[in-house]
């Protein structure tokens, strides 16, 4: 990612000050500064930008930032949670009627994925809400979008409706509603098309379409890419149709997604769902938290600092310590780090959400799942006391009596225990008292 | 007033708005029964550009300059709120993040320099500066890489959503109305009914599209349509591709192998490479322009849905901070809405009321 996250910026800030020993006001202003920098790089709308770092501002002056040992973290956690709240809490549902047929209308810009996610809702409708769903192709301009409809809806295998395109969306609604009742399905989901929100004429049909339908759900379709503009885009659609409920496409790009606070701040509508891939089971319940963390581009530190604290008893780690330093550390040792680790969540999930973790270069292509920690579980878990202690005392026989105890190849026990050398000598040359190397993950105590 | 001068004197016209849209067919017909010499009809043209940049971007423009003005009459001394007011109203227009923070940084040096403690002073300073930015990298040729003789291969590539296949629909009709012979390639197979939409746009403008069914390999599309488009003495071959995130691996891969196996036919192909970008995204197309850049030799910028509110200030940052020159504009639903793209047209229909208005404010001293 091109971008510099709130941690980092705010980590300058944080080395000057840190040999002062007193914040100041006007180190606070400084600090807002550089968040409100974080935030308008990550796409947020300026003008939510302002009022926003006021909002900070006020909090950061009032609490102990000021006479806080770390007031850049101080800070950090109020903008997360000042972020979250905005964002809205907690995840919101789809609204479903009572009374079917639960009508939904899909909104939005062209280009948004209004389609795509008409198909991937329909599926989450019937897989998670027991629906049967009717998709209507209600996009008459787009050359083939029909097309796109119907094979979507047969590769999820729920049925549409269409009535080509010489014909006025608000017929096809009203001819699709009275067809979903008669073939008894509980839910409609109307893909509308792309327009501009200013393009009055267009917008006046959505609105007549909303007439006729009268939606239970007028989902608006935003790329979370959006620029500046997501405000100007959401208050077209909310002034016009009453929207209640965005869908924020294309999250599994890199983008910050700034968007998502700008819309939620000028709708104050909530964001429902995430697509999150261009497969049809592609759609996620949106979790504000994350996507406030995501845009503050700090990845998940809190959290994992806070799982951290959690799970790793302090005695262990300052044992640990020890062990890693005088160079005793053994396999056994090993096998309760794994376990511990396995308590923090998947490995590359948390590799990831470590600050500076997308600098390290590989690190996207080194695969650890929780699978392959299993496996190396039971190649330890396969040795006597002894060989876990004395890992060299393993000749061919030990290891091939290994390999039918563990399940695993021959190859991978010689893996394992190559990485574990290897391990090692890194550790000592990390505790080799010159210094120069620093543990990329200090103090945390894992020995990856 | 001597750089707002040129940049008005290149598209300023007396006629009214009627009387440009009119005259269109007129024109034409004059110029073919040689009642207008090209350079003429070359004028009108230039004016016809400069109008139509104005009316795509009406609404950024309106909002751009009402800002602007109500800046300068919010701040009458040049401070450093109203640079920070300056670096909002940039920003929201998608102009880059880094390019405003270097843009604004350039003008607090200019006004230090110059002594400049009027706001209004510095009004043509913003505009130069901006020109200026965007000029930099001079050497980038924002002409499209043709062969007068033989085929031309232009490869179409973007992140989802973006309007490519609609633009090489557009690029199709440009083409074909200039004479040249037009082959489209369904190289998007992923996407449920690309292909079919690809083949709309082929019997619109008159363009054989070669197809295979959804699914197939693309880059089996494209070697045969390279193949096919030599053989029958196609001058122009437009290749869809499917929409990819860029931080999708084994997607970008594939595009490389598409890029390998069309300069297997033709070895100096493709002679364009055109990133399309969303107008309306944000810095996550300065993202898009790098990774693609990686693995494609993006040699210019389709930037589409320009039209509207969208602001399309990213392209001063893509061009300062990544060196690629845009090359054509979407400014409009209509087949030939797809416009070649100056940098001095876009400031131009940016700033275009404000260099009026600065051009009757130095009349009236």
């Amino acid at each position: 990612m091109a971008f510099e996250g709130l941690g980092e910026r705010l980590q300058a800030t944080m080395d000057r000050i840190k040999g002062k020993g007193k914040v100041t006001e006007a180190d606070i202003k400084v600090m807002m500064r550089e968040v409100r920098l974080a935030l308008l790089e990550a796409d947020v709308n300026f003008k939510v930008v302002k009022s926003f770092v006021n909002d900070v501002k006020e909090r950061a002056l009032g609490q102990d930032v000021m006479t806080s040992l770390t007031p850049g973290q101080q800070v950090i956690k109020i903008v997360r949670d000042e972020l979250t709240a905005l964002m809205g809490g907690e995840n919101s549902r789809i609204n479903l009627s009572n009374k079917p047929p639960t009508v939904i209308m899909m909104v939005g810009l062209q280009g948004a994925g209004k389609t795509t996610t008409s198909g991937k809702l329909a599926l989450h409708l019937r897989k998670k809400h027991n629906k049967k769903p009717l998709l209507v192709a209600g996009d008459i301009y787009r050359p083939a979008a029909i097309d796109q409809l119907q094979t979507v809806g047969k590769q999820i295998d729920i049925p549409v409706f269409d009535m080509g395109d010489k014909v006025s969306p608000q017929e096809i609604v009203t001819n699709a509603l009275q067809h979903a009742r008669d073939e008894h399905l509980d839910t409609v989901i109307i893909d509308t098309a792309g327009r501009l929100h200013i393009d009055e004429t267009l917008m006046n049909e959505l609105k007549e379409v909303k007439g006729i339908a009268k939606p239970d759900e007028i989902m608006l379709v935003v790329d979370a890419m959006t620029g500046q503009d997501a405000v100007n885009v959401a208050e077209s659609f909310n002034d016009l149709l009453d929207i209640t409920g965005v869908t924020l496409t294309k999250l599994d790009g890199d983008t910050r997604g700034g968007a998502a606070l700008s819309i939620r701040s000028v709708t104050e509508k909530p964001i429902k769902f995430a697509g999150m891939s261009e497969k049809v089971d592609g759609l996620e319940p949106f979790h504000p938290d994350r996507m406030a963390q995501r845009i503050l581009g700090m990845g998940d530190v809190l959290s994992i600092i806070e799982k951290a604290q959690e799970n790793v008893v302090l005695e262990d780690q300052k044992a640990l310590q020890k062990k890693i330093k005088d160079q005793s550390f053994t396999l056994e040792d090993f096998l309760s780090q794994m376990d511990q680790v396995k308590t923090l969540g998947p490995l590359d999930e948390l590799i990831k959400m470590m600050p500076g973790a997308n600098k390290i270069k590989g690190l996207d292509k080194m695969k650890m799942s929780g699978k392959e920690i299993d496996h190396v579980q039971a190649i330890i878990r396969s040795m006597t006391m002894e060989e876990r202690e004395n890992p060299e005392k393993l000749n061919a026989s030990r290891k091939k009596r290994i390999a039918a105890g563990s399940g695993r190849s021959l190859q991978e026990i010689n893996r394992l225990l190559k990485q574990f050398t290897e391990m090692k000598k890194m550790m000592k040359q990390m505790t080799g008292g010159k210094g120069k190397k620093k543990n990329p993950f200090g103090g945390m105590g894992l020995p990856f | 007033m001597s750089f707002l001068n040129r940049l008005k004197k290149r598209f300023s016209s007396n006629k009214s708005e009627q009387e440009l849209e009119k005259s269109g067919e007129d024109q034409q017909e004059k110029l073919d029964d040689g009642l207008l010499s090209l350079e003429e009809f070359e004028e009108w043209e230039q004016e016809q550009i400069g109008y139509k940049f104005k009316q795509g971007l009406e609404k950024s423009r309106e909002r751009f300059q009402t800002e602007i003005n109500a800046l300068m009459a919010q701040y009458r001394t040049v401070d450093e709120d109203f640079f920070e007011a300056l670096e909002e109203i940039l920003i929201g227009a998608d102009v880059g993040f880094n390019t405003v923070m270097e843009l604004t940084d350039e003008l607090r040096r200019e006004a230090q320099l110059k002594n400049i403690t009027e706001t209004t002073e510095l009004r043509e300073t913003i505009i130069e500066k901006m020109v200026e930015i965007y000029n930099r990298n001079d050497a980038l040729d924002d002409e499209m890489n043709m062969q007068d003789d033989g085929l031309t291969v232009i490869l179409v590539v973007g992140v989802n959503g973006v309007g490519k296949t609609t633009s090489i629909g557009k690029l199709a009709h440009r083409y074909v109305s200039e004479g040249k012979s037009v082959m489209l390639a369904a190289g998007d197979t992923f996407r449920a009914g690309a292909i079919n939409q690809l083949q709309i746009w082929g019997d619109r403008v008159g363009a054989e599209v070669i197809r295979q069914g959804e699914g197939s390999d693309p880059a089996a599309v494209i070697f045969d349509a390279v193949n096919a488009a030599k053989k029958r003495g196609v001058d122009v071959l437009l290749c869809d591709t499917a929409g990819r995130l860029q931080n999708k691996g084994n997607l970008m891969n594939e595009l490389s192998k598409i890029n390998k196996v069309i300069s297997r036919v033709i070895p100096d192909a493709p002679h364009e490479t055109l990133l399309t970008l969303d107008a309306t995204t944000g810095q996550n197309a300065l993202s898009q322009a790098k990774s693609f850049k990686e693995v494609t030799n993006v040699s210019g910028i389709i930037l589409s849905k320009l039209d509207g509110t969208a602001k399309g200030g990213i392209v001063l940052a893509i061009k300062n901070e990544l060196g690629i020159p845009v090359k054509f504009v979407g400014l409009g639903e209509k087949m030939d809405d797809l416009q070649e793209f100056h940098a001095e047209n876009y400031v131009y229909g940016l700033f275009a009321d404000m260099v009026d208005a600065a051009e009757e404010e130095a009349e009236t001293d």
